[in-house]
């Protein structure tokens, strides 16, 4: 690590006991000062913009092992580093799935090897996400692996899933539920509503993710065990997220960008871009989730990144796979679409989820001497075109092509390492 | 008109000019040799990536009593087979020189979706349970002629019978009756009933017997027997009993009703009566005016700006 000092030159420092403009310098991988008048080896420039603990997206799609033409670990990495990420927890829906040792510690291994931001293996909840089988939790725990999680699938089996409470709850890992009664939503291509219904195509209900939330959260009441709940989108997921908090159940929970700000009836066109898992949905369950994410009920803003070639998605709706881009424009695109301030915007991108994915001795730290410095540097004015040709992930599925958005990433410092700098990455 | 994707996509403007089009391909067929030289030189490619008898014919009737040349794709013997893209599909087509593709698939917004690639006319000819834009339009044509009208269904009263939910010939009807003022009554039980009707602008009866000596048109549609295997009714027995048309329900229908099917019918199930007892049958009809129809979206599409216009192509 270079010896040489980083020093962030007049932002606004963004801690949980308040905000203050300062100057933040950077030696050895730790912060060294936060002051005024600081000077340095390389001086970055933050007026008018925000000095916060890197974010932390706890769902990227990575795709590595097994779908290298989508998304590689180091191309994943570098998106997520010019979204301002320092941490990213990788799906396991690899091919193979993170279901073993090897696995993830390859995974983790090549997220080192990128160095362009901290790749946190997730583990299945089941062997090879096929809802029958356990995964070995505890070997699992014990190379890091925190979240746990079949994402992509919902754990449709009762009693494997209370089992899978019970068993991992004293190894103090988290289990995460991708909410969906499979059983409701074969063939399902986008949200069960009037648009779908004028389109001819199969819906997606919300019963669909609201009775597998329900009964998770019920599994929850009876184990004790806590669990994280994936990519809500529905008006009656939030109310109950909402009051399984206020009965003080260990539940936490996640909102993407795409769903506080795209609505279903974008698919008219039958674009397979717009498809997602789960879909768009209304202008009332938008409302719904914006509205939890303020209050406190929705814990965290995560991407669910997932990056497909440019051939699978040229496909007829039905067949197409659903998923979108997220990594680079996360902060742009909930700063646009939500009326939330810059303390906010730090607990849901960085401090919450730091803690959710269980790496909050490193990261979504405070910016404070002698802390670890993994830091983000953005602003909520700048205004921008997003580019599908001007991302760094290898696919190109973003939904926002063309679309005008506010909020910028400008740095990003992981590991006390200039990474990105003015927006363009450094390696 | 570019492209013929789905019936919102016409006004009604649109559709009046595309009937009354209809009725000088009427004419033609009514010849002793039934064919104009109007798309002589241009391609109406046929891909059909989902099994059609009754469509795909009457699409290459009406191209070649046009003389436009003729090209025919189906999947089952084609390179789809092989695992060629959609896109590579047309793509390659395309460049054979095709003018318009006529496109039957079986996934919803094909059509749509293949319009980026290519530079052609695109013809829905039936997407999944989105849309059968001409059956809409020659549904229309057999109506109104059958009743002496134009460009209006204003004061009738149409039922559609049966299973709505998987029908893009029900979303298309449903469309274009309404808009042109007809009253349209959905008959089905729930579970074959799309969500969300409530915007449509439609009825809806839970038997035929609460219709069937009511409206000036009934219109049955086929009961799909893969609907029975998923559980989304009871049985067809039970389906028969509140939903197919019998000889003592049909005896029941106005005098001047008329009875309409997009085909192929399920003798014994929908259709319990013979529809050659029915005076107010049109099935046959509708056949032969889907030939005159798909003449007249081809000439709409392709003969704009061609050296023929109609009267030129007819008269040659």
């Amino acid at each position: 690590m270079s010896s040489s000092s980083i020093v962030i030159r007049g932002g606004t420092v963004v801690n949980p006991s308040g905000n203050e403009v300062a100057d933040v310098r950077i030696v050895n991988g730790l912060i060294d000062a936060v002051g005024t008048g600081l000077q340095g080896d390389v001086i970055l420039d933050a007026a008018g913009a925000y000095v916060s603990s890197g974010f932390v997206d706890l769902h990227t799609h990575l795709r590595e092992p097994g779908k290298e033409e989508a998304e590689t670990i180091e191309t994943g990495s570098r998106a997520a580093a010019l979204g301002g990420y320092t941490a990213v927890v990788a799906m396991p829906n690899t091919d193979p799935a993170q279901d073993s040792v090897m696995v993830v510690r390859f995974v983790r291994e090549r997220g080192e090897a990128a160095g362009l931001c901290e790749v946190i293996p997730s583990g299945c909840i089941t062997m090879g996400r096929n809802g029958a089988n356990l995964v070995p939790y505890a070997s699992l725990a014990a190379e890091g692996v925190h979240i746990f999680t079949d994402d992509g699938n919902g754990v449709q089996d009762p009693l494997l899933m209370r089992r899978a409470l019970e068993y991992a709850a004293p190894l103090n890992v988290t289990l995460a539920q991708h909410c969906e009664v499979s059983r409701l939503t074969e063939g399902a291509v986008m949200h069960e509503g009037a648009c779908c219904s004028s389109m001819g195509v199969p819906g997606w209900p919300a019963i669909a993710e609201e009775l597998m939330l329900h009964r998770d959260i019920e599994l929850v009441r009876l184990t004790g065990a806590r669990m994280h709940f994936l990519h809500l989108s529905t008006k009656g997921s939030v109310e109950l997220v909402r009051q399984a908090k206020a009965d003080g159940l260990p539940v936490t929970a996640e909102v993407t960008p795409h769903h506080l700000a795209l609505q279903d009836e974008l698919l008219r066109g039958f674009d397979p871009l717009f498809k997602v898992n789960p879909p768009l949905r209304t202008a009332e369950d938008i409302e719904a989730l914006k509205a939890g994410l303020i209050d406190g009920t929705i814990d965290a803003v995560a991407t669910d990144h997932a990056p497909h070639a440019a051939h699978t998605k040229e496909q007829p709706l039905d067949a197409a796979p659903p998923g979108m881009l997220g990594l680079e424009t996360a902060l742009a695109v909930l700063n646009t679409a939500v009326n939330v301030d810059v303390r906010r915007i730090a607990e849901v991108m960085s401090w919450n989820p730091a803690q959710i994915a269980g790496v909050g001795d490193h990261q979504g730290r405070p910016i404070a001497v002698g802390e670890p410095a993994n830091i983000a540097v953005w602003d909520t004015t700048s205004v921008w075109t997003v580019s599908r040709d001007e991302l760094a992930s290898r696919s190109k599925n973003t939904p926002y092509h063309g679309m005008e958005v506010r909020g910028r990433v400008r740095h990003t410092i992981f590991r006390g390492e200039l990474v990105v700098q003015e927006g363009k990455a450094l390696k | 008109m570019k492209h013929l994707l789905s019936t919102h996509d016409l006004s009604i403007d649109n559709i009046v000019a595309i009937l009354d089009t209809a009725d000088h391909m009427t004419e033609i067929n009514a010849r002793p040799v039934a064919k104009v030289p109007a798309l002589r030189g241009r391609t109406v490619a046929s891909v059909f990536f989902e099994d059609s008898t009754r469509t795909r014919l009457s699409f290459e009737s009406a191209a070649k009593r046009l003389s436009a040349d003729t090209m025919t794709f189906s999947a089952a013997s084609s390179s789809v087979n092989k695992g060629e893209s959609l896109r590579d599909t047309i793509e390659t087509l395309s460049a054979m020189g095709v003018d318009a593709f006529v496109v039957r698939h079986k996934s919803s917004g094909v059509p749509a979706a293949i319009t980026q690639w290519t530079g052609a006319s695109v013809i829905n000819a039936g997407d999944g349970w989105h849309q059968h834009p001409t059956q809409a339009l020659l549904d229309t044509y057999t109506i109104t002629r059958s009743f002496g009208l134009k460009d209006s269904l204003q004061g009738r009263s149409i039922a559609i019978v049966g299973d709505i939910k998987h029908s893009r010939v029900a979303r298309s009807d449903i469309d274009v009756f309404t808009r042109l003022g007809a009253e349209v009554i959905l008959v089905a039980p729930p579970t074959l009933l799309p969500h969300n009707i409530a915007t449509w602008g439609v009825k809806t009866a839970s038997s035929i017997d609460e219709v069937v000596g009511k409206v000036d048109v009934l219109y049955m549609l086929r009961m799909q027997f893969e609907r029975m295997d998923s559980g989304v009714i009871p049985g067809l027995a039970e389906y028969s009993s509140r939903f197919a048309l019998t000889p003592a329900r049909a005896r029941l229908l106005s005098p001047h009703a008329l009875v309409m099917h997009p085909g192929p019918m399920n003798r014994g199930i929908e259709m319990v009566v013979d529809p050659s007892d029915l005076p107010g049958s049109r099935i046959l009809q509708q056949v032969a005016n889907g030939v005159s129809v798909r003449m007249a979206v081809l000439f709409t599409i392709l003969g704009g700006g061609a050296t023929a216009t109609l009267q030129q192509g007819v008269d040659a």
